[in-house]
């Protein structure tokens, strides 16, 4: 039982990540190569916060208004270049944020935060939490798709130009998204640093940044559904398939690559092509 | 002496910052994509440098060899990766291309294995004495001397050749240098060998400094070369070679004065960063 509890809950914790990232990259359109910075910030907040003596449940307020601050700044950024200049940006946020905690004694440095208490309930208890957080997160973004808020979103996605000639205020949209996106992060990651129960420079580095990326990708940028069934197979297929655990970059990697190279719009997309040359006539 | 030691530390990283660097501005200039993958094109050199070197081939036939067949390889990523790609946003090629290059990362752990390869015996390590007390390894010395040699026959080829005059027509307008007769295919298929080809000589470079290939070795490169094309004003050949340098020279320095608030590879992106935000366009181009 424990052994599907564990892998329940690191599915839901890659979900919300995933669809954190979606928020961003799929919904407004604005990639973030740097996006486990955010992930490592929430973890950290917690991770000190739940040592300190605080409970997870009320550590992941600070956790998700920290990474969302940050968020905030970095957002600024988008509002100065565009598409892959913002990408390498991010990417470079990634790195600063990995290179900077490598050199804080007070985040433990190299060897990162070790022993982080369990959760009240234990391991149910945190799968609940998770689970939770999951859920509303799902909301929030079905809510916001189906929104004006969405509707922005996407008009700032497909062409930001046209968008802010109907009027619509693009920079304070766009840090809106970043907001929301990196403050579901930082919940994510702190949620994560209990489930691991040790974290370190090293958990938030390029590699997650593409690993989550690569969920979104291969799900469907921008698809709820699509993404959310991509980060639960890719986040779990590593603990099923010793194979899959050996050569977890080459497959990512390998997944990334094709998806664009072939089928830029993911799962999503080509389960909508088969069933609309199903159904019409 | 510090002063001087890493002065020329500085030098010799950013001669190869600018071996690695080029490639990159001339895929951008040309193409408009940000050619992640280009480094493991780099760490492929390096690997290709040691087998040769190991197998009895003298250092000279290693970096020629090294440098033709990845350039050949370089050719092969064009054509398979990158021109279906052409017409879609530039933001999915560099995506592509992370993939590529985290993919390619992990194929040459699972053939070169995981710990690296080194020279059995490794060749120009001799010290050579530069002027009295002062000593500098061959290896360092040739580091310099092939990038400014390569560097040169480049801005050669690019300023007094018919191909390098229909190079530089594609860069500044591909369909005007079309009308005008110009093969693009054949001057992307020269760019990317030319490209590539560098990059495998720096590759075997580093190996020569380090006496290490890791399949990781591009890891740091890939990202921190987007870093130096951007510092260098985007498609700005001088400007990358300046850029390359003044890295080069600033980390060396900045690991001793500022290594305990940022890390080495974290410097590149601080300044990547900054210069983003203050001056987009890049900081040599005036506009």
């Amino acid at each position: 039982m424990s052994y599907e509890i564990t892998i329940l809950s690191s599915m839901s914790i890659a979900i919300l990540f995933a669809l954190s990232l979606n928020l961003i990259t799929g919904f407004c359109g604005q990639v973030s190569l740097g996006h486990a910075a955010f992930y490592g910030i929430g973890a950290y907040v917690a991770a000190i916060l739940t040592k300190a003596g605080w409970s997870l449940t009320l550590a992941l307020f600070p956790a998700a208004v920290t990474a969302g601050a940050v968020g905030a700044l970095v957002g600024m950024a988008s509002l100065r270049v565009r598409h892959d200049f913002l990408a390498i940006t991010t990417m470079g946020v990634g790195f600063l944020f990995v290179g900077i905690v490598r050199k804080q004694d007070a985040l433990g440095g190299e060897i990162g935060i070790s022993s982080i208490p369990s959760v009240a309930f234990g391991r149910p208890g945190l799968l609940m939490l998770a689970m939770i957080c999951m859920a509303l997160f799902i909301i929030l973004c079905i809510y916001i798709r189906r929104s004006w808020l969405g509707f922005a979103f996407e008009s700032i996605s497909d062409d930001e130009d046209t968008a802010r000639t109907f009027g619509i205020d693009v920079s304070k949209f766009k840090l809106l998204a970043f907001v929301i996106g990196t403050a579901g992060a930082g919940i994510a990651g702190g949620l994560y640093a209990h489930h691991i129960r040790f974290i370190g420079p090293d958990s938030f580095g390029f590699v997650e940044s593409v690993t989550v990326l690569a969920m979104v990708i291969v799900g469907g940028i921008g698809s709820i559904t699509g993404v959310a069934v991509a980060a639960a197979v890719l986040s779990t297929l590593p603990l099923w398939l010793q194979f899959v655990d050996d050569y977890k970059l080459l497959i990512y990697g390998s997944l990334i690559f094709l998806t664009m190279r072939f089928a830029p719009n993911g799962i999503s997309g080509i389960v909508r092509a088969l069933w609309q040359r199903h159904h019409s006539p | 002496m510090l002063f001087i030691e890493l002065s020329i530390q500085g030098l010799v990283q950013g001669a190869i910052y600018a071996l690695i660097a080029l490639g990159l501005v001339l895929v951008y200039g040309l193409l408009r994509i940000l050619h992640v993958a280009h480094a493991a094109l780099y760490t492929l050199g390096a690997y290709f440098g040691i087998i040769i070197v190991n197998a009895g081939g003298h250092i000279v036939i290693a970096i020629v060899l090294s440098m033709v067949l990845v350039g050949l390889i370089g050719i092969g990523i064009y054509r398979f990766a990158y021109k279906p790609l052409l017409d879609k946003p530039p933001l999915i090629a560099l995506i592509a291309s992370i993939g590529l290059f985290i993919a390619a990362e992990e194929v040459y752990r699972i053939i070169f294995g995981a710990y690296g390869m080194s020279f059995s015996q490794p060749p120009l390590q001799q010290q050579i004495e530069l002027f009295s007390g002062f000593h500098l390894s061959a290896s360092r010395i040739c580091v310099v001397i092939l990038s400014v040699l390569f560097i040169s026959i480049l801005g050669w080829l690019a300023a007094s050749t018919r191909t390098g005059v229909a190079w530089r027509a594609t860069v500044s307008d591909p369909d005007m240098a079309a009308s005008f007769g110009v093969d693009i295919e054949r001057v992307r298929h020269i760019n990317f060998f030319i490209g590539s080809a560098l990059a495998a000589l720096a590759g075997v470079m580093v190996a020569l400094l380090s006496n290490l290939v890791e399949p990781t070795m591009g890891a740091v490169p890939a990202y921190k070369a987007l870093a130096i094309i951007v510092l260098g004003g985007l498609g700005s050949v001088r400007g990358t070679l300046i850029a390359s340098l003044a890295l080069g020279i600033i980390e060396s320095f900045g690991t001793i004065y500022a290594g305990h608030i940022l890390d080495r590879d974290a410097i590149a992106f601080a300044f990547l960063i900054i210069v983003l935000m203050i001056r987009p366009q890049g900081l040599l181009i005036r506009r």
